[in-house]
């Protein structure tokens, strides 16, 4: 396997990553703005999420299903993600089809439309897609949440955005989100699969090197404050099961304690896999939180979500309850064992079995191109992409002084959201 | 592309074929497989039987305990997985390649030798109790077993493989213990390995895990009645109180995966409901209409009958709209043969997408099992471009008006 990396600037501040892989006639093509829900305020939320959908929509060069037919004649993918932080858009295609990756996303970082009709059209189809989230409790309990465990931080809004805002918000508003947020230095190309770096380094000038910009984009993002105790919320809703769902405030991923936190974490629930598009990952049963919990019959589940975001987030536990217990009788479980984590440290065999843990769950990373053009964009959203290359080596540094420490900071129960979805029928 | 060149394949006398294929890319392997057993076996009364004994093979071992066995796996990162369907259970795994004969070593304990521990009996029911719970508000899941008892009626597949809470409630301990015996053997069971191993390596790997198992009693899957054609439209609805969005699933009978059918379908589905943005359905139920987030067609064809659907997620004041755009699609379908360049580009599709989905390791696992339990040879990829290329817009007609007839159809819907 030769691998061989090239990653420069354009001077109107693209940032552009190519990594060759010849492994498959295949190369992946993704583009990454940095706009998600951290850049929206009540009357815009799920703007980002919108944008996103009406980039499907067509420009004058390639109108709307022109790409749909291009890329599924040839086999390939196409799709688009938006989240807190970051907008993506990405192609996986025949590696003869890379120049038509480029050539579409140039064009739709200026020349998408916003026609009216379509933005209204879009309105029914992105309130469809909250009703279909809606359906789901653990949708309803984490929007409940993330609205208690920010005052400020637009962290606060689920990236769909709330009910009224899709209502009500218009055309401009969209396309002026639009216009600000899709400028060659808010966004990153990266390109990963069977090219010549040199050839493509003339591609990408010829298709990105033209497109004016406004400069760096400074959001004035508020900061937030710390919590300040303990909040709780609970949410009524359908259904014959109770779930639980605590979220503590976490560091971001560029701040060093992250990587403790992401041991921490391996210990309590389990590793998280790093893989979005191949198998991967591994199970959590010999974690501590599974064995006092699902093991011990109080919750019929349990998993932790920690995630790397520009700012600080949350980090959740998240429990399905027994049917023959409370959730409170889950909350005093995990308080339990989070006791044992926060009074003795934990034993550096404990923390060389999550590093190697860890290096599997790379290895299963990087089977598929996809995947490896996905890591070569995604970190610089909110870190580097040496945040990538050094993640292992981050780990292997961590100590049972660091995991202490680190607990006692982020799992006090002063920096946390309780969360409770209560069914509305019980099983008797 | 994988062919008779690069596959190894090998039958042992007591009964297990192997397949395997070396792809030294990335560090890691995946191994799958199946066997002959499944819910066909579960007494109506006890259904779910065999997926709770599928569940509950990890629970513990002659030689590990569930502790023991997940630290071994999951202190290498690796991951292992038991589940059943109607005519199979199957296993699934992924490791470094490194741990090869490790991994092939605990799926063979975990085969031959489950223990089905008492307690973690207990907890594992209950688990999946709530399951059935959480089924029993998940719109989709209930719109989908709705269609299921409808379309299969009479059927082995009109039942849910994870069964109802009354015939879970029923299972006990024993009832796991005889299936296991009756029903799990060497005799059947099909395993494919593909990752960075030489082939050889992967098949003397097999051989040393499971070369010498043997069940004398291991009982051979029951026939299947045939299935009875659907003779009018049936309408479902079930309420899910307090829900926001309901979910449909309509359609009809369908060829099993072996019928000379299969391909002039697979591609007419492609147009009707898949192709770029969900095909004719997503044109005219998302982009034209603005309905629904999610509108797709789906042809489900395996041994035995298979069932061909139209699935979407929409508001409930919508469901009776969305409805009617499908039947009008149905309707078109039968009606006019789908244009040359709807076919050139479905065509053109199926020719493409091989080397993405034969990129990973698990992708061609699953073809490489796919080729042995549908017979279709270990050069189904060269012999593939053909048989696409074989399909007309004539067959696509004759072939859909055969199944799907716009008058009989299946309509479940589960929403609030």
């Amino acid at each position: 396997m030769t691998d061989q990396t090239h990653f420069y600037t354009l001077p109107n501040g693209l940032t552009v990553h190519l990594k060759e892989i010849h492994t498959a006639p295949i190369v992946s093509s993704w583009v990454w703005y940095k706009v998600g829900s951290r850049n929206e305020h009540p009357g815009i939320t799920g703007a980002s999420h919108w944008v996103e959908h009406m980039q499907f929509k067509g420009t004058e060069k390639y109108p709307a299903g022109y790409l749909d037919r291009e890329i599924s004649r040839v086999g390939g993918i196409w799709n688009a993600m938006t989240y807190l932080d970051w907008t993506t858009y990405f192609q996986t295609l025949p590696a003869n089809l890379a120049d038509l990756s480029l050539s579409l996303e140039a064009d739709r970082m200026v020349n998408s439309r916003f026609q009216p009709e379509e933005v209204n059209m879009e309105r029914t189809v992105i309130i469809s897609e909250r009703e279909g989230n809606e359906n789901q409790p653990h949708f309803l309990l984490g929007e409940a949440i993330q609205a208690a465990a920010f005052d400020q931080h637009p962290y606060r809004y689920e990236v769909i955005g709330l009910k009224q805002d899709l209502e009500t918000i218009t055309r401009d508003q969209l396309y002026g989100h639009y216009q600000r947020y899709y400028d060659p230095a808010n966004a990153i190309l990266a390109l990963a699969g069977d090219f010549e770096i040199k050839q493509m380094v003339d591609k990408v000038q010829a298709n990105f090197g033209e497109i004016p910009t406004q400069g760096p984009i400074k959001p004035d993002i508020p900061t937030e404050t710390p919590l300040g105790g303990e909040r709780r919320v609970t949410v009524d809703g359908p259904g014959q099961t109770a779930y639980v769902q605590i979220s503590y405030r976490a560091p971001s991923a560029s701040d060093l304690d992250f990587f403790g936190l992401t041991v921490l974490d391996s210990l309590l629930t389990g590793p998280s896999s790093l893989n979005m598009f191949g198998s991967g990952g591994t199970t959590n049963k010999t974690s501590r939180l599974y064995r006092a919990l699902v093991e011990g019959e109080i919750s019929v589940s349990c998993f932790g979500t920690l995630q790397a975001t520009h700012d600080p987030y949350l980090y959740a536990l998240n429990l399905t309850v027994h049917p023959e217990h409370t959730p409170e009788e889950v909350l005093q479980t995990v308080d339990d064992e989070l006791k044992k984590m926060m009074d003795a440290p934990v034993t550096r065999e404990e923390i060389a079995r999550a590093i190697k843990q860890a290096k599997a769950l790379f290895a299963y990373s990087s089977e598929n191109i996809s995947n490896q053009a996905f890591w070569l964009g995604y970190t610089d959203m909110f870190a580097d992409y040496d945040w990538f290359q050094n993640y292992v080596n981050h780990l292997a540094k961590v100590t049972p002084e660091d995991v202490l420490r680190i607990a006692r900071d982020v799992l006090n129960p002063n920096n946390r959201v309780v969360g409770f979805y209560l069914p509305e029928e019980s099983l008797s | 592309m994988p062919g008779p060149d690069d596959i190894a394949r090998e039958t042992l006398p007591n009964g297990i074929t192997i397949l395997a294929r070396a792809n030294f890319n990335s560090p890691t392997l995946s191994i799958r497989g199946y066997l002959p057993s499944g819910s066909i076996f579960d007494p109506d009364e006890k259904l779910g039987l065999s997926y709770l004994t599928a569940n509950s093979l990890m629970s513990g071992t002659t030689h590990y305990d569930f502790q023991s066995l997940y630290n071994e796996i999951e202190s290498v990162g690796a991951k292992i997985g038991f589940s059943s369907g109607t005519l199979t259970s199957a296993f699934s795994a992924h490791s470094l390649s490194e741990d090869l004969n490790l991994i092939m070593g605990l799926i063979a304990e975990c085969l031959r030798r489950p223990t089905f521990p008492d307690r973690d009996f207990n907890r594992l029911k209950m688990q999946m109790l709530t399951g059935l719970a959480i089924r029993s508000q998940d719109t989709a899941a209930m719109a989908s077993m709705l269609f299921d008892q409808a379309v299969f009626a009479g059927h082995p597949y009109e039942r849910p493989d994870d069964g109802y809470v009354e015939t879970v409630q029923a299972i006990e301990r024993e009832d796991l213990v005889n299936f296991y015996q009756r029903t799990f053997g060497p005799k059947g069971l099909t395993i494919a390995i593909v990752g960075a191993v030489e082939a050889q390596t992967a098949v003397d790997a097999v051989k040393a895990a499971l070369g010498d198992w043997d069940n004398p009693g291991q009982e051979p899957l029951p026939d299947f009645p045939p299935l009875a054609p659907v003779a009018k439209p049936i309408r479902k609805d079930l309420t899910i109180t307090g829900k926001y969005q309901a979910d449909v699933v309509m359609g009809c009978q369908a060829p099993e995966r072996l019928s000379p059918d299969y391909f002039p379908l697979r591609i007419g589905n492609n147009i009707l409901g898949e192709f770029g943005m969900m095909g004719r359905l997503g044109k005219s139920v998302r982009e034209d209409s603005g309905l629904a987030y999610y509108v797709y067609s789906n042809l489900s064809s395996s041994l035995g009958p298979g069932a061909w659907e139209m699935i979407a997620g929409v508001n409930a004041r919508n469901v009776e709209q969305a409805v009617d755009l499908m039947v009008a699609e149905a309707q078109r379908f039968v009606s006019e043969p789908v244009s040359a360049e709807e076919l050139d580009d479905s065509k053109s599709l199926f020719l493409g997408r091989l080397p993405l989905m034969l990129e990973s390791n698990g992708g061609v696992a699953i073809s490489l099992l796919n080729m042995e339990r549908f017979d279709l040879g270990l050069d189904y990829f060269i012999q593939y471009p053909e048989k696409i290329k074989a399909v007309t817009a004539e067959k696509i007609f004759e072939t859909s008006r055969k199944y799907l007839d716009p008058d009989k159809l299946i309509v479940a819907v589960a929403g609030p």
